[in-house]
């Protein structure tokens, strides 16, 4: 069986370098005596840009390892994980302590890149930024502030004049680490958020409308007047949507960006867990933007195949130097430096 | 064949007689399509065995509650079934109700009214339109329904039969109507091209006989053709609806997705199909995927019971029309 895994892996191996560039595989052809490697991931789908960069630049760097990555979902990618049908997971949430105790390895998480959500709204005649403050995202979630010129909402803006219109509300309908993220942070700030509602990939929302992927509730804000909803930053930026202001734990309004989102990794990094599964969402610091959060790779810590174990520490020790200088053309948010150091710690605990 | 004369005179065993029928050829035939057609039979079975089987974990938790209760709550991991449920029966009977008689009336146009040629012509669009995937559907709703629905429909709607709770509360463009409409512009083709085909298969006599009793044409075609094609049209709209049932992608582009139930067609909801396709990737939990396959297993079951109404009807209707004749 496993003669035939490897055969396949050089097949295929073989049919990917011949695909590139003409120099890159006669390259490949001399300098690839050591075997063809072929690493199998799965999972989250808003990282999904910068892994398949990632992966093929390390291919180029090494034609002999092949790794590939389906963006099937957080969701998919912990349970492709906790099956063994892959050989590394992704995930937009930390896998759950009950989920962890499932595996038959232990998995290690390792965060690799940052992102965000936003609040985005479409008012007929507002251009200007509005801000928020966490209450009143809570409320307008919970679906108790129902019109923009809702008294919360016009202390915080009170240089715009606000329409006396219903708040249509807009989230994700399919289980997403987007919604994940947004929902966490509304955990975190409101108590009644948390036990009306909850935190999970998917919620039983009590107000608003479903948009399928971010472009689906992209779409229905763009088509629905005095709608707000969420959507990843990338996503915001990418399609040049108005987003507003978040006020953070230190009373500051900040507009999400590459710069506000790594200073919240960097205000959670002081009390970082050593397993990395650690919520920055309403994290501490002057700059730092609320509705931040990891994306990690689950790899378990144990990988029978040494030649394997070898391919996929290199890759994350090449992830975490090299590959953070291409994060930010992408429009992800860097590792902050400190993690990046706990981080190359930790490769060690693959055996 | 020259194999076959010294068997003659040998007295033939059972097998052996069965040995030569089958190679003859008509029995390897009647084999082989046996076997092709007991395929069917098995992916059906095997379909429900699987969708049952995995679904034990909420069958046994909520039981029948699962399909009375209207929360759906992943967190707290609590399932009723019951607005995906009305989304899905609302919406293709909205589809049906504008869908049906569009397409029954394109379809005696085309197959009684209009030249040959023009027939033809539309009959081939008509397919090309059943061959577009519903994401273009969806796509097309999205950008050309939804505003139109929300901006023009809804408030003439309104203000006309506003006293019906259909028609009542904000419209935000996406939602039960929305969602009716695109079925019903997605079902036209199968409505209309298979009522087509059914009613030029009326044999000519039906109407030559009616038009010599002094009937105009559309006197033939109401009274005569249609009656007489009742059966096959019959089939084409239960087609039609097995089909919207079992929509997902343009659904749940404009359904607005949200499990609640509303009277008001202008009001967000959800259908089956596009719950499953939505949340089906991104749930961790057993007994959340057991949910999802429970909702599947009851709309197996619902196209089950279309299907099985379709075929008492077009029974029902055949055998009054054979004791009229």
């Amino acid at each position: 069986m496993k003669r035939v895994v490897s055969i396949v892996a050089f097949a295929l191996g073989l049919a990917f370098t011949s695909c590139g560039s003409p120099t890159a595989s006669s390259d490949s052809t001399k300098a690839a005596p050591a075997r063809q490697i072929l690493i199998n991931g799965a999972g989250a789908t808003f990282p999904y840009p910068m892994y398949s960069k990632w992966f093929d630049e390390y291919h180029r760097k090494f034609p002999n390892i092949q790794i590939n990555y389906q963006s099937i979902g957080s969701g998919g990618g912990i349970r492709q994980i906790l099956e063994g049908t892959v050989d590394f997971g992704a995930s937009d949430g930390p896998m759950t302590d009950e989920q962890l105790k499932q595996a038959k390895t232990k998995i290690l998480h390792f965060p690799t890149v940052l992102g965000a959500d936003v609040a985005a709204y479409n008012i007929p005649g507002i251009t200007e930024e509005l801000n928020f403050t966490s209450d009143a995202l809570a409320a307008i979630f919970l679906g108790k502030i129902k019109k923009w010129n809702d008294p919360e909402l016009k202390k915080a803006n009170p240089s715009v004049s606000l329409p006396d219109k219903d708040i249509v509300v807009v989230h994700r309908s399919d289980g997403s680490g987007t919604t994940y993220v947004w929902v966490d942070y509304l955990s975190k700030i409101s108590p009644e958020w948390k036990s009306k509602v909850g935190m999970s990939t998917s919620v039983n929302w009590p107000v608003g409308l479903g948009g399928k992927g971010n472009e689906g509730v992209a779409g229905l804000i763009k088509q629905t007047p005095d709608s707000i909803g969420y959507v990843e930053l990338i996503y915001a930026i990418q399609n040049k949507m108005s987003y507003g202001k978040v006020r953070n734990s230190a009373g500051k309004f900040v507009k999400a960006d590459l710069m506000s989102v790594t200073a919240a990794a960097a205000g959670a990094s002081k009390q970082m867990p050593e397993d990395f599964r650690v919520s920055i969402t309403d994290s501490t610091g002057p700059d730092a933007y609320p509705i931040s959060s990891f994306t990690w790779l689950l790899i378990p810590s144990k990988i029978e195949d040494p030649m394997k174990k070898k391919a996929l520490t290199d890759f994350l020790e090449w992830m975490l130097t090299d590959g953070q200088s291409m994060v930010e053309a992408l429009s992800y948010a860097k590792l902050p430096a400190e993690v990046v150091v706990m981080e190359q710690k930790a490769i060690a605990q693959v055996q | 064949m020259t194999t076959a004369s010294p068997t003659i005179d040998r007295p033939v065993s059972p097998q052996h007689k069965f040995v030569q029928r089958l190679l003859r050829g008509d029995q390897i035939a009647h084999l082989i399509t046996l076997i092709f057609a007991s395929a069917i039979i098995l992916v059906t079975a095997l379909l429900f065995f699987e969708l049952f089987r995995s679904s034990a974990l909420t069958r046994q938790k909520f039981g029948f509650s699962f399909l009375m209760t209207t929360t759906w709550d992943p967190v707290a991991l609590e399932f009723g079934a019951l607005p995906f449920i009305y989304g899905t029966l609302v919406t293709s009977a909205l589809a049906l109700i504008i869908g049906v008689p569009l397409g029954l009336g394109a379809a005696v146009f085309l197959a009684e009214l209009a030249p040959p040629r023009v027939s033809d012509g539309l009959a081939f669009l008509i397919e090309l339109l059943a061959a577009v995937p519903s994401v273009i559907y969806g796509l097309l709703a999205i950008f050309t329904l939804i505003p139109l629905l929300r901006d023009y429909i809804a408030p003439v709607l309104r203000s006309t039969l506003g006293f019906l709770p259909f028609f009542q509360g904000p419209s935000y463009g996406v939602g039960l109507l929305a969602a009716g409409t695109v079925l019903a512009i997605m079902i036209l083709p199968f409505i209309i091209s298979i009522s087509r085909e059914v009613l030029l298969a009326v044999p000519r006599e039906q109407r030559e006989a009616s038009l010599a009793l002094g009937a105009t044409r559309w006197e033939t075609a109401s009274h005569v053709v249609v009656p007489y094609a009742k059966a096959g049209i019959i089939g084409s709209i239960f087609l039609a609806l097995a089909r919207a049932l079992g929509e997902t992608m343009a659904v749940t582009m404009v359904i607005g997705n949200d499990p609640k139930i509303n009277a008001s067609l202008f009001a967000p909801g959800y259908s089956i199909a596009a719950v499953i396709a939505n949340e089906f990737s991104e749930a961790t939990s057993d007994i959340y995927i057991s949910a999802l396959i429970e909702l599947g297993l009851v709309l197996f079951c619902i196209t089950i019971a279309v299907n099985a109404i379709a075929r008492l009807l077009i029974l029902a209707t055949t055998r009054k029309s054979t004791a009229h004749s």
